[in-house]
């Protein structure tokens, strides 16, 4: 029996039947995944909810923003200051990034609502801080009592002279984040791309879906600039309101994340006709790629000089300390589970440093995060995709610009992706497992049949790997380590990989007395 | 750091900024955690349950399992009984559980999921157990919902059988596993037969074996809860958090409570031992009185260090109160002190320890949250923050030395394997103020003047 089947067979039949559905053994031929649907309940998952995604992951990280949680208290502060979504603020850009802002509903707002309350705390932010702009998030109640928080927003705005900006992200909607990273990122097209007017350089690009955990939106940025880019925003990561504004006038959008921002990417590809490039600035194979792509794009000489240049020069930087790790690392192996993106990067890396990644599953992932995009038409709507608002958009003529000729958006289509994503199972070794979704039990079953030297995953994982013997690295939060992205970010995370594997503890484990006897025995009546 | 916090205080009807405090249902939580083989269950959507999981797992460094209902917005709609059901099926065929303990949430009780029917109408397997409690998130906080579960086990499980079980039931509060174990210490060394309800201890800091148990050795046994009903009283051990399910028991079966402060600093911890005394009728040994002798010598000696010392304490009400108490047993000046859990009695109580100690100019309040504390401080500075990690930003923007005590921790390393309650516990906050004040003073001193002996 295969591990796969080994773990399933101990399902009750319900369960059976659809699990199945969700893991796979990587074979040869094209092969489907059941994804984005919702989770069984009572199964341990490790999926969070729509306004996690929403506020959590795509909203907090804008540092000008003060987002009040609509709701009770515990929501708004799950998500304050524990993403890692570092950020900066200078004399003309505050940061909120260490505030919470909450209008703690009690219950007498939940009998009789609590647009009042929130009309107040907006009134509250505004006098005390003066944002550049206010967004309101809502919680499970606020939908269920009915606040209309986009009317209150509205009137808000014409109020106080600024943005505010109401997003319906209660955490029932969809099945997991990813229905509030959709809804988040219709709020930023509706309501804020295209709605600055900043004038852009040569080889202007947004940098979309890069939330700068650790400080890796800063390392690409580096590289970036060193090339000569011009990063008209940073979308969310270290981002600001008042420079998502003027991502309109991007020549190139950078998709990092595929899963949680795609949307923003094709939006705009529509109204804005901004082209999209997937790329991918993990591990040092990636990055090099996505470099070249990049300046294929833009296709000026002078920039493919330069980017060969820099990549040269960053390579030669990190050889000797790359060279080293591999040899601590070699023929370790990996399974990963994080959330719609990240499973997918780490893994060239991890081949990088010679490791073997025999299992990587997503906690929220689409079908075409695992297949491929052109799976996309083929995709079923059901019940709960459809209660995630999906937005039509068009084209805004004035606003309208395209870089490449039709021929050379043609030829390049093809040669670097353009607008396109060819998942993460392509790239995997056969025989390797492939999870979405994947619970407690199927986490613990995994682990003790493949035994993997690392398991990178969430901290709600960690513990339960480690206490079993296995090293386990958190991949949503590095380990408040980082970063890991670009050419030094791979030496970061190889030294953070070896430091886990060689730490002395593991030799400690047992202890003495459970292998070596130390009562001495003597026989009844004996002589010693 | 906190640069947009202004000095001028603004009054504020509907903002929360920086709060201390979070919602019922991870206190719901925690104590679930605290019983033998329970699987905690979250009555709601996904997301609650994962950033309570993901909360007590940054605390304690431990793995915190608990399953949820994963409402999507049908469930919200027709209500969430299908998937409790489901849930409780699953949880038993996967997980194993003795007993699963069930808590509500803000959406389930907004749709006014009724618990009650559900759980009667759910088919559990024999020798299993379903107990849930209703811990909506708009009331209350954290303290509110982990008291909440205790009543719910108490509710559904503790029996009177009239046959005494010479027991003590002592309902720890909400503290660390090292404080639960060094309560138990006192009780073991006062000779006293007790029941904890709930002990985290064995379970959130279950030690590394090479093999991961789903359900560690730790936790209250489910015959134990039975047998509380039998008990001979109950000690509620943190007024605000413990005295309401101590109640629930006296009124289901009638065993009477003492109510008494957390036994953070020599009078409370003194009250704890000579309620133990007074329990069993046995002498406090020679044990306990050596730490208490042992706490006094070194307030004595370190007192120059301390002595007037200004503090701000935020963090869980009665917490806050036991460190209050100590600070003024400590000769320090307890200058602000917050909670986030809202309730009048906190600010009683404060009081009653300033009035007690002859301070005046120190102000409680609660419900408070940081953001307001830290203007207190750029208008009326402190030498000490003593409270969670949330204080951090505060203790680098006014360059004010912080000592991590309370919930939650997640910044640091070991807090949670050791006490701040007793007398062991006193001495070990002793060291920590003593430390960070000593510390800053090494640090700040001019050079001619940095001590060598101190």
């Amino acid at each position: 029996m295969s591990s796969m089947e080994k773990v399933l067979d101990q399902y009750s039949s319900k369960v059976y039947k659809n699990r199945k559905q969700h893991i796979l053994e990587k074979a040869d031929e094209v092969q489907q995944i059941a994804a984005d649907v919702r989770t069984v309940p009572g199964i341990m998952t490790n999926r969070g909810c729509c306004y996690a995604g929403c506020k959590g992951v795509v909203l907090s990280p804008i540092k000008d923003a003060a987002v009040i949680t609509h709701g009770p208290i515990g929501c708004g502060f799950y998500t304050w200051g524990t993403r890692r979504h570092k950020a900066k603020g200078d004399e003309n850009t505050k940061n909120f990034l260490e505030y919470c802002f909450s209008t703690d509903m009690q219950e007498a707002d939940i009998v009789f609502g609590g647009e009042k309350k929130l009309r107040q705390a907006i009134k509250e932010v505004v006098e005390i801080f003066d944002p550049a702009t206010v967004v309101i998030c809502s919680t499970c109640p606020v939908g269920l009592i009915g606040d209309d928080i986009h009317a209150v927003a509205a009137e808000a705005e014409k109020l106080y002279g600024r943005k505010v900006m109401a997003y319906s992200c209660e955490g029932y909607k969809g099945v997991s984040q990813s229905g509030g990273h959709h809804i988040a990122s219709n709020g930023l097209i509706k309501h804020v791309i295209g709605t600055g007017d900043r004038v852009p350089k040569k080889y202007a690009v947004n940098v979309l879906g890069e939330y700068n955990i650790g400080g890796d939106g800063w390392e690409i940025s580096r590289i970036l600039k060193r090339i000569g880019y011009d990063i008209i925003c940073s979308l969310p990561g270290d981002g600001s309101y008042v420079e998502i504004k003027s991502a309109h006038v991007a020549d190139l959008n950078l998709v990092q994340c595929h899963r949680s921002i795609n949307y923003v990417a094709e939006m705009m590809k529509e109204q804005y006709g901004t082209a999209w490039l997937k790329v991918n600035f993990i591990g040092v194979k990636g990055t090099i790629e996505s470099l070249r792509n990049m300046a294929k794009f833009f296709g000026d000489e002078d920039l493919i000089a330069k980017t060969e240049e820099i990549i040269a020069d960053e390579l030669a930087a990190i050889m000797d300390d790359m060279e080293y790790y591999k040899t601590k690392l070699k023929g370790k192996t990996a399974a990963l589970f994080v959330g719609g993106s990240r499973s997918h990067h780490y893994q060239g890396l991890l081949k990088e440093l010679d490791m073997e990644t025999i299992l990587a599953g997503y906690e929220f992932g689409h079908r075409d995060d695992y297949e491929g995009r052109e799976v996309i038409p083929t995709i079923k709507q059901d019940g709960d995709s459809k209660s995630i608002e999906s937005i039509k958009v068009e084209k805004i003529p004035d606003k309208y610009k395209v870089y490449l000729s039709e021929d050379r958006y043609a030829k390049l289509k093809e040669e670097i992706g353009l607008e396109s994503y060819e998942g993460m199972i392509k790239e995997m070794e056969n025989g390797a497992i492939i999870v979405d979704d994947m619970n407690h039990f199927e986490t613990e079953e995994f682990l003790k049949l493949l035994k993997p030297d690392v398991f990178f995953s969430g901290i709600k994982d960690k513990y339960v790997a480690q206490k079993g013997g296995i090293l386990s690295r958190q991949l949503h939060s590095y380990d408040y380590s980082g970063p890991y992205a670009g050419f030094s970010g791979a030496v970061n995370f190889a030294r953070d990989v070896t430091m886990g594997i060689y730490t002395p503890a593991w030799g400690y484990v047992k202890a003495p007395w459970k292998t070596e006897p130390t009562l001495e025995g003597q026989v009844a009546g004996g002589e010693r | 750091m906190l640069d947009l916090t202004p000095k001028e205080l603004s009054e504020r009807s509907a903002l929360r900024i920086n709060p201390a405090k979070t919602c019922q249902p991870v206190g719901a939580m925690y104590a679930a955690l605290g019983v033998h083989k329970c699987m905690p269950h979250s009555h709601g959507s996904q997301g609650c349950c994962s950033f309570h999981r993901m909360y007590l797992t940054r605390h304690f460094k431990e793995p915190a399992i608990a399953a949820s209902s994963s409402f999507t917005e049908g469930a919200s709609v027709f209500g969430g009984g299908a998937n409790l059901k489901t849930s409780v099926k699953n949880i038993f065929d996967m997980y194993k559980p003795e007993i699963i303990a069930v808590h509500t949430t803000c959406l389930s009780e907004t749709i006014g999921d009724d618990l009650n029917a559900f759980i009667q109408d759910i088919d559990i397997p024999e020798g299993k157990y379903v107990v849930h409690t209703n811990t909506p998130s708009y009331v209350g906080s954290h303290i509110t919902g982990f008291a909440n579960m205790i009543s719910g086990f108490i509710k559904y499980l503790a029996k009177g059988a009239k046959v005494k079980n010479g027991k003590v039931n002592i309902i720890p509060g909400f503290v660390n596993p090292g404080d639960m174990r060094e309560m138990k210490k006192l009780a073991d060394l006062m000779g006293a037969s007790y029941i904890m309800l709930p002990d985290t201890s064995g379970v959130l800091d279950a030690p590394m074996t090479g093999s991961y148990d789903m359900y560690p050795k730790g936790g209250t046994k489910i015959e134990d809860i039975v047998s509380m009903g039998d008990s001979e009283m109950t000690f509620a051990l943190g007024q605000l958090t413990s005295e309401n399910p101590a109640n629930d028991l006296k009124r289901k079966c009638g065993v009477p409570f003492v109510s008494m402060p957390l036994p953070i600093g020599i009078a409370a911890t003194d009250e704890y031992v000579m309620a133990l005394s007074r329990f069993t009728k046995n002498e406090v040994p020679y044990q306990i009185e050596e730490e208490r002798g042992q706490l006094v010598d070194i307030m004595l000696d370190g007192h120059p260090y301390f002595h007037n010392k200004t503090v701000a304490i935020y963090g869980d009400p009665d917490t806050v109160l036991g460190i209050t108490a100590l600070v003024l047993e400590m000769g320090m000046i307890p200058k602000y002190v917050v909670t986030g859990t809202p309730g009048e009695s906190f600010n009683i109580k404060a009081k009653e320890l300033f009035d007690k100690a002859g301070v005046t100019g120190c102000i409680a309040k609660a419900p408070g949250d940081l953001f307001e504390l830290h203007q207190w401080i750029k208008n009326d500075p402190v030498d000490l923050l003593i409270g969670g990690t949330h204080g951090k930003h505060i203790a680098r923007a006014e360059d004010i030395p912080l000592v991590r005590a309370g919930f939650p921790i997640i910044d640091r390393y070991v807090h949670s394997y050791m006490p701040i309650v007793g007398y062991k516990g006193a001495i070990r906050l002793v060291e920590l103020i003593l430390t960070a004040l000593m510390d800053r003073q090494d640090r700040d001193c001019n050079e001619e003047d940095m001590e060598m002996v101190m």
